[in-house]
């Protein structure tokens, strides 16, 4: 019996035959569907879950909140407060701040946006945002006194309102309808409507996969050309699509194919792909970069001692870790103030500790003087986060050459973000060093910075430095009248956050995006938006 | 038949009870917080236990669960965390990705790997038997990804015939449909094609040395017959089990291929959910794809039946 193969064995079969045939038809027959050519597809820095840009800082939820809400008050390219959906007047004694609707303001809903909607979206702000918190302490009223007209009363002088109610990053002030603004702040809400210039296509949202923003034809632009998030958003495509790519490499191989026209952040290393396409600009669209940080706590010990937290920062330097974080020279940036280079109140004010770094020896002599056990810093690597994986494991090195104990745990974020929050000894959950990353607009003055807090376990941010002074200068900060004054005041403030070691800046950097060259005229600013930017069809 | 589908029905009843119990627990005893993934990165630690107490997360574990199993009972499966979304809804968003991925792989893989099989056991010993083991050990080996990628790059990048990512639902067109899932489908199937066609072929070598073989030879039948008709029907029972799980395995999610081509699938579903510790998808997508696995091993039971006459329930 012969096992040969013959002819007839793989003779495909009549159905076979036909079924192929059948499948060429149908190919031949159908074709894609035309691409809408005023849409633009974007993939962001991360997929939107959260659709309530009040209840977190999330950023991409920021990205939301400028699409489909307007602000209060806008802030253009030199950092001045300017009129957005309100203009202002403060009264000579600085104390009745009037906000007057412009005309024309519109829900999506049709229905006219009155004070009252402002009044209640700026007190459920007031609950969220760290500086508004403290802000709202000073407040005496906040009252619609008719329906274009919000005053503000405060019962001490407080002199950074417009700067907070215009700050393009943290928690910016989206004016929402007074019936979704009563939401309970740590309650997320559940009604889209917003008076922006785009609204959200909540049919089409799938979270984790894309958002889709149509434009808002009723909305009327202010007739100033647009700065940052002033002036006229006027809205020049259809549809803008954020689709979610959990996959870098599958997102520069779209945008690099022409499927997609904007991405957000281009991972350094493949920058070299993108760069050589002609039909692709990458560069940096925001003229201020992140802060990278690493912060202490106080509660548990070595940290609770000033001259331990003093010996790490001497024993970290900012080269080597943005080396790590970033590699390429043209990204990346070693800045000693902690409100960001390049910003109104950015001082070298203290910081030779960290800008003269890494010395191990200076930090070995510091920890022999405060008597330091050997007892391990628990310091939290996050590994599923690109942009925070680099820094604990650079710092880990420049600590133990110092003479510390270090136990770097890995864990992804989320355990990461939960076990900061415990106030516990580290035998317990707890900890005592992690690092994180801020947009400079974040940052850049005491009162936005979320670190410079001293409010103790009760209010200061994770690491919870009981600093009481910290917060004395804050109020006198807030209470300066003068730029000058305020500038001098930034400055003793950080030399004080530096000397406790409230935090250590390790450097700063930029992310390049990718932009597709149909799209042109896109606003250049710290938070990307869509109003603006034509694409050619 | 009916009286063992339906005992084997309800013998997955306490199945599921305890997955929802054992899922319920492992979650709440993993180190997480959603109200941390809500809020953002300046929350003080007031506003997220203001955030947990909103989403019901400092209730006892008793009270939550029997919350949760109350509102199984009534077919609600409640909201995600962090989205609002209803879970039905994610799900059946992300379900058609999934089983039309699922389904393409299974197609190719079957018309490729069974021939294949079926082959190198008629070839046995010769080179088109090691040739055809050897792709198969190839496939198997290289990871997804790197097959994904390079795929990517021949067929989208260089050649331009399909796109690079994205999916379109077959009720957009075929064309649109099929560009799209082409390439995740032949990726996956690598995979299984050399897991079956070896399969095939173990059990063809088996099943060609038994005498009704001969007979059938004897008789003077074709070859086509001989190894489709009479030995590919007897070896199809382990080829089955195999067929049965692999698809169980692909609807419940495949991660990587769903992440390399942007699939909005279950797979990525099941990550995101987890990473962010949104209990209620979790829960939900763990009791679906227990629920998948029992009535595919079911359907698998009862092919038996039809595949091997002497099996009988």
């Amino acid at each position: 019996m012969s096992y040969l193969p013959t002819a007839s064995a793989f003779k495909p079969s009549r159905l076979f035959r036909a079924a192929m045939l059948a499948s060429c038809v149908a190919f031949a027959g159908l074709s894609a569907a035309p691409v809408d050519a005023q849409e633009i597809r974007a993939v962001m820095h991360s997929g939107i879950r959260v659709l309530d840009p009040v209840i977190t800082t999330a950023h991409i939820t920021r990205n939301h909140g400028y699409m489909i809400y307007d602000t209060l008050l806008g802030m253009d390219e030199n950092l001045k407060p300017q009129p957005q959906m309100a203009s202002w007047e403060v009264s000579d004694d600085g104390l009745t701040y009037t906000f007057t609707l412009r005309d024309g303001l519109k829900w999506h809903d049709g229905a006219p946006v009155t004070a009252k909607d402002v009044v209640a979206s700026l007190k459920r702000w007031g609950q969220k945002d760290g500086g508004a918190q403290m802000m709202f302490k000073s407040v005496d009223s906040l009252e619609a006194t008719d329906d274009k007209t919000a005053v503000l009363k405060l019962k001490e002088p407080f002199n950074y309102v417009l700067e907070l109610m215009a700050k393009p990053s943290g928690l910016p002030t989206f004016i929402m309808p007074e019936r979704v603004a009563n939401t309970p702040a740590g309650e997320t809400i559940t009604d889209y409507t917003g008076s922006g210039p785009f609204k959200f296509v909540e049919a089409e949202y799938e979270p984790g996969v894309k958002a889709v923003y149509e434009k808002n034809e009723d909305y009327v632009p202010r007739d100033e050309p647009p700065s940052w998030t002033s002036g006229g958003k006027v809205v020049n495509v259809d549809k803008v699509t954020w689709v979610t790519m959990p996959d870098v490499q599958t997102a520069v191989n779209a945008v690099n194919g022409g499927e997609i026209d904007y991405l957000e952040q281009v991972p350094f290393d493949l920058l070299p792909i993108l760069q050589s396409n002609p039909e692709l600009t990458v560069e940096v669209v925001s003229p201020l970069g992140y802060q990278t940080m690493g912060r202490l706590n106080w509660l548990n010990p070595p940290f609770d001692n000033v001259k331990i937290r003093q010996a790490a920062m001497l024993a970290l330097g900012q080269q080597p870790i943005l080396a790590a974080l970033v590699g390429n020279p043209e990204y990346m940036d070693e800045c000693g103030s902690m409100y960001g280079c390049g910003t109104p109140f950015a001082t070298d004010a203290g910081d030779e500790m960290i800008m003269d770094g890494p010395q191990p020896e200076k930090a070995k002599a510091l920890l022999d003087e405060a008597g330091y056990d050997g007892t391990p810093i628990l310091l939290m690597q996050p590994t599923d986060v690109a942009a925070l994986t680099a820094q604990p494991v650079v710092a880990a090195q420049q600590l133990r050459e110092a003479g510390f104990t270090v136990d770097m745990q890995p864990m992804d974020w989320q355990t990461l973000v939960t076990r900061r929050a415990s106030q516990a000894p580290v035998s317990e959950g707890g900890w005592n060093m992690f690092f994180t990353n801020w947009i400079i607009p974040e940052v850049w003055s005491p009162i936005n910075n979320p670190m410079l807090n001293g409010g103790g376990k009760e209010a200061a941010w994770f690491g919870w430095p009981d600093d009481p002074k910290l917060d004395e200068l804050r109020t006198e900060f807030a209470q300066a009248t003068d730029e000058a004054e305020q500038k001098r005041i930034a400055a003793e403030i950080q030399k004080h956050a530096y000397e406790v070691v409230n935090y250590i800046p390790v450097g700063e950097y930029k992310i390049p995006s990718a932009i597709s060259t149909k799209l042109t005229d896109m606003v250049k600013m710290p938070v990307p938006v869509f109003w603006n930017v034509k694409k050619a069809e | 038949m009916l009286a063992y589908i339906i005992r084997r029905i309800l013998a997955s009843i306490p199945v599921m009870i305890v997955v929802a119990l054992f899922v319920f627990l492992l979650l709440r005893l993993t180190p997480g917080d959603p109200a941390a993934i809500i809020a953002g990165d300046m929350a003080t630690p007031a506003q997220l236990e203001q955030i947990r107490q909103n989403l019901g997360l400092n209730e006892p574990l008793v009270t939550q669960f029997i919350t949760w199993s109350g509102q199984l009972l009534s077919g609600d499966f409640g909201r995600s965390l962090i989205s609002k979304t209803p879970v039905l809804t994610l799900i059946h968003q992300r379900l058609e990705p999934t089983l039309s991925l699922a389904i393409v792989t299974m197609l190719f893989t079957l018309l490729l790997s069974i021939p294949m099989g079926v082959v190198a056991a008629w070839r046995h010993g010769t080179l088109t038997d090691s040739a055809i083991m050897a792709i198969s050990v190839l496939g198997f080996s290289i990871p997804v990804f790197v097959t994904g990628y390079i795929l990517i790059q021949i067929f989208a990048i260089d050649m331009r015939v399909f796109p690079i990512q994205g999916f379109r639902s077959i009720f957009d067109g075929f064309w649109p449909f099929f560009e799209r899932i082409v390439l995740p489908a032949l990726t996956l199937a690598t995979i299984y094609i050399a897991l079956i066609a070896r399969m095939t072929r173990a059990a063809m070598l088996d099943v060609l040395g038994e005498d009704y073989i001969r007979t059938a030879r004897a008789k003077g039948l074709s070859e086509r017959i001989v190894l489709f008709r009479h030995a590919l029907r007897n070896a199809a029972v382990p080829i089955l089990t195999v067929v049965g799980t692999g698809f169980a395995l692909m609807i419940s999610g495949v991660v990587v291929t769903e992440s390399v081509f942007n699939l909005p699938g279950l797979g990525r579903l099941t990550v995101d959910a987890i990473l962010a510790r949104d209990y209620p998808v979790i829960q939900a997508l763990i009791l679906l794809t227990s629920g998948i696995y029992v009535v595919i091993n079911l359907l698998i039971d009862i092919s038996y039946a039809f595949m091997d006459p002497r099996i009988r329930y």
